[in-house]
């Protein structure tokens, strides 16, 4: 017997590079030389950003998840996630200042009084626990009754949503900004010269143990079902699996996600002010690339390519900045959008996503 | 007397625009009251004494009521030419969406694209602007061809991608042109961020300096009429958005709108059969594309002013919006949903400027008594800063807006061209119910 064709094992341990491959080549040796240069020339600014990049990076990971989870169990991108962000966000800042939580004491600018961490924390879970319940209330008149329908249809309805809560949310939020009085502020710390904000520490931690959870919540019971329902809904629902408790589980989820995103987006890897403002509701447009990037069905994508963008906007931020006459004031919101195209001219499933199955 | 609609002796009467006598004297009738509309029609203005005497309508007339009042008033001459100028980008989204089946959020980028094109083209320039003063037949097309060439740019891209990936990159495109119009080199263009350009006027001329042939920026005299800028403007949009419409359900009906639906009810399977799945995406990119230049054009021509952040994600929705309500994939649901979108938060905003007391009628007694302030109407805030959970009249549109789209969405997910198919066969088969 001659062999045609090479053994089988051949194909996978070389391979023949892809154009995209050669694409992703081509960009990636010169960026990468460009960047072990920076980290000779200056090693503080280097380390300084690249704490940012994971600051922002775990922030977008965050609002991702909540994308990505709402999306396994109803197969459509929730557009109101900013909305829900913003409004997350907001009720934190109700319960810090109206919510008569036991154990807070307000911040004075006046007398210097530290920070109370377990009324802020009581306030967060409250606010949190709103936040799921506009989560629940949102998927039982708007995404319920829509079961069975074109996805595309109830994307628009998300969208619509949005723009309905983004006016509620900017009408409390339009003159005065509302602080969050998050105990460790907008401060930070110093390793070596460089500063670390806390807020980068806190989303690092958050982001972790965001994933961690979805990680763990997929190998439950309701994990399993909600994964059945994302292959199959009709299927599941002939397995006697509740979907309608599914999507539930996920909208609730998503919005909490959303909501801690929310409270981030107020933090200084996105915004400086600590506080709520008409553009929190952004943060979530802001993450759709890392969504899209990593994969819109994987929790792992959605770390990995929160982490992509985060670096990749902190990064250009940073060693760009000279060029911002050619690239135009506020370039680095951009930067996103771009890797974003890149990428899907390489993998247009997204770097962890499940490529549709088609059929004739 | 109609003739039997159903019937079809030959494939070239099944194949027509207006298939029945019956929708040809229909369409006929229409047209002709919107060329009708801006003009004082005397039977709709209270001059005409038969219609005051009838005692509700007549009283309405004099009251001043906006649904009354509509036909014969100026006012409402900017909102319906809105319309018409949504009307031809909703027309290019529809090809694209609702023929093809590519859904795009990107609209009011290409829109942008071809506003941009035309101030550039027919602009004046000067002040750090640049602009080459061309007529009309030079930057409207121009502005459609360069939204065109843009879409076929992009479409390796989109083509690769379908549903919501394709959504979502596309709703970048919206972000990255806002941020493009913004940089040094785009300021050239698109004007100064915030601020925009100068839009030129409608004015058809033949070349650079000539004396117009029609003055569409002015007051003027036809015939036996006078016409005011604003109804000269609508004419012009009226021919441009039927000449448009009319081109698109003619494309439907040909060889490449078949091949667009077929890869829109299933792309392998069109495939299969033959269709070049490729060629036939950047196509309904770039015709899209097109119509949206030409739209975005026509935007900023009859606002007077390019602005940049006009063309932003809000206006992508709106065209979503005016596909789902007026039902995607037909030419007349997306004439009657781009009507729909833009006229209804106009009612509402006439309607509670009534309601809100201004004009002294009972409900404004009620409102300034006892529900709020003397400057409020209960939830309504009628001045600028809206105080607490009372919003402007202005965030009450946006929220009636999103609510529209939401239960429009799941009460009737056929859109209006849904609820007329279901009215129409019921008289159909009047008085049988089956």
């Amino acid at each position: 017997m001659t062999a045609t064709t090479a053994p089988r094992g051949w194909s996978y341990s070389l391979g023949k590079i892809s154009t995209g491959g050669w694409f992703l080549i081509g960009i990636g040796i010169p960026l990468g030389g460009y960047l072990v240069y920076e980290l000779f020339d200056d090693p503080v600014l280097f380390f300084q950003t690249t704490m940012k990049s994971f600051g922002l990076g775990s922030v977008y990971a965050i609002v991702a998840l909540g994308f990505v989870l709402i999306f396994k169990a109803t197969q459509t991108v929730n557009f109101a996630q900013g909305a829900l962000a913003a409004s997350g966000a907001l009720f934190v800042s109700y319960a810090v200042f109206d919510g008569h939580i036991p154990f807070t004491t307000l911040r004075n600018p006046l007398i210097e009084i530290e920070p109370e961490w377990l009324g802020w924390s009581l306030s967060v879970v409250m606010a949190l626990a709103f936040s799921a319940m506009l989560g629940l209330l949102i998927e039982r008149l708007a995404i319920r009754p829509m079961v069975g329908q074109p996805l595309f249809s109830v994307a628009v309805i998300t969208l619509g949503l949005e723009i309905v809560l983004r006016v509620f949310n900017n009408d409390a939020v339009e003159v005065d900004f509302r602080s969050l009085e998050i105990p460790y502020g907008t401060g930070g710390f110093t390793v070596g010269d460089a500063i670390v904000n806390w807020s980068y520490i806190a989303a690092m931690i958050t982001a972790t143990v965001a994933f961690v959870a979805v990680y763990i919540f997929y190998r439950t019971r309701t994990g399993i079902a909600m994964r059945a329902v994302a292959f199959d809904q009709e299927a599941a629902m002939a397995q006697g699996i509740n979907v309608g408790k599914v999507f539930a589980i996920a909208w609730a989820a998503g919005a909490v996600l959303a909501a801690i995103g929310g409270i981030f987006a107020t933090q200084p890897p996105v915004k400086q002010t600590g506080a709520v403002e008409p553009e929190t509701a952004n943060i979530a447009f802001r993450a759709l690339p890392a969504v899209i990037l990593g994969g819109l069905d994987s929790a792992t994508g959605a770390l990995v390519g929160g982490l992509i963008v985060g670096f990749a906007e902190i990064f250009a931020g940073q060693y760009l900045a000279g060029q911002t006459d050619l690239l135009g004031p506020g370039y680095t919101l951009i930067v996103p959008y771009v890797v974003m195209i890149v990428a899907l001219l390489v993998r247009p499933y997204g770097l962890f996503g499940t490529p549709e199955i088609r059929r004739v | 007397m109609f003739g039997r609609p159903n019937l079809y002796t030959s494939y070239d009467q099944e194949a027509q625009i207006f298939p029945t006598w019956s929708k040809k004297i229909a369409v006929g009738l229409f047209v002709l009251t919107l060329f009708l509309l801006p003009f004082d029609v005397p039977l709709f203005t209270d001059e005409i004494p038969v219609l005051k005497s009838i005692p509700i309508i007549g009283s309405l007339i004099g009251e001043g009521i906006p649904l009354a009042r509509f036909l014969g008033d100026e006012t409402w001459l900017r909102p319906i030419s809105l319309v018409l100028v949504l009307a031809i980008a909703a027309l290019g989204l529809n090809l694209l969406a609702g023929v093809a089946g590519q859904v795009s959020l990107g609209h009011a980028f290409f829109m942008g694209v071809g506003g941009t094109t035309a101030a550039f083209l027919g602009g004046e320039s000067g002040d750090g602007l640049y602009g080459l003063g061309l007529p009309i037949w030079i930057w409207l097309p121009g502005a459609g061809v360069a939204a065109a060439l843009v879409g076929i740019l992009i479409s390796p891209v989109a083509v690769r991608l379908r549903g919501l990936y394709l959504a979502i990159v596309t709703l970048g495109l919206v972000f990255l042109g806002i941020h493009l119009g913004n940089t040094s080199w785009g300021r050239k263009f698109a004007g100064a961020p915030g601020l925009g350009r100068r839009f030129q006027e409608l004015d058809i001329r033949i070349w650079k300096e000539d004396v117009p042939l029609v003055n569409v920026g002015d007051d003027g005299h036809w015939l036996w009429f006078d016409v005011t800028d604003n109804q000269k403007r609508y004419l012009f949009l009226l021919v441009a958005t039927i000449v448009m419409a009319l081109l698109a359900k003619n494309l439907i009906r040909t060889r490449t709108g078949r091949a667009l639906q077929a890869i829109r009810d299933r792309d392998i399977a069109a495939e299969v059969m033959g269709v070049p799945e490729f060629k036939y995406k950047v196509i309904a990119f770039a015709i899209s594309s097109f119509y949206a230049g030409m739209g975005g054009a026509l935007f900023a021509a009859l606002s007077g002013q390019m602005l940049g952040t006009d063309y932003n994600l809000f206006l992508s929705v709106e065209f979503i919006a005016i596909l789902l309500i007026g039902g995607a994939g037909t030419v007349s649901g997306t004439l009657i949903g781009t009507f729909f979108v833009v006229m209804i938060p106009q009612f509402v905003e006439e309607i509670t400027k009534w309601l809100s007391g201004k004009e002294g009628g009972i409900v404004g007694t009620f409102a300034d008594g006892v529900l709020a302030g003397p400057d409020d109407f209960g939830v309504i805030a009628t001045g600028t800063q809206s105080p607490g959970w009372q919003l402007s009249v202005f965030d009450w549109n946006i929220v009636l807006f999103g609510v529209l789209i939401v239960v429009f969405l799941i009460v009737e997910p056929l859109g209006l061209y849904g609820v007329w198919i279901r009215v129409r066969n019921y008289w159909k088969q009047w008085p049988f119910s089956y």
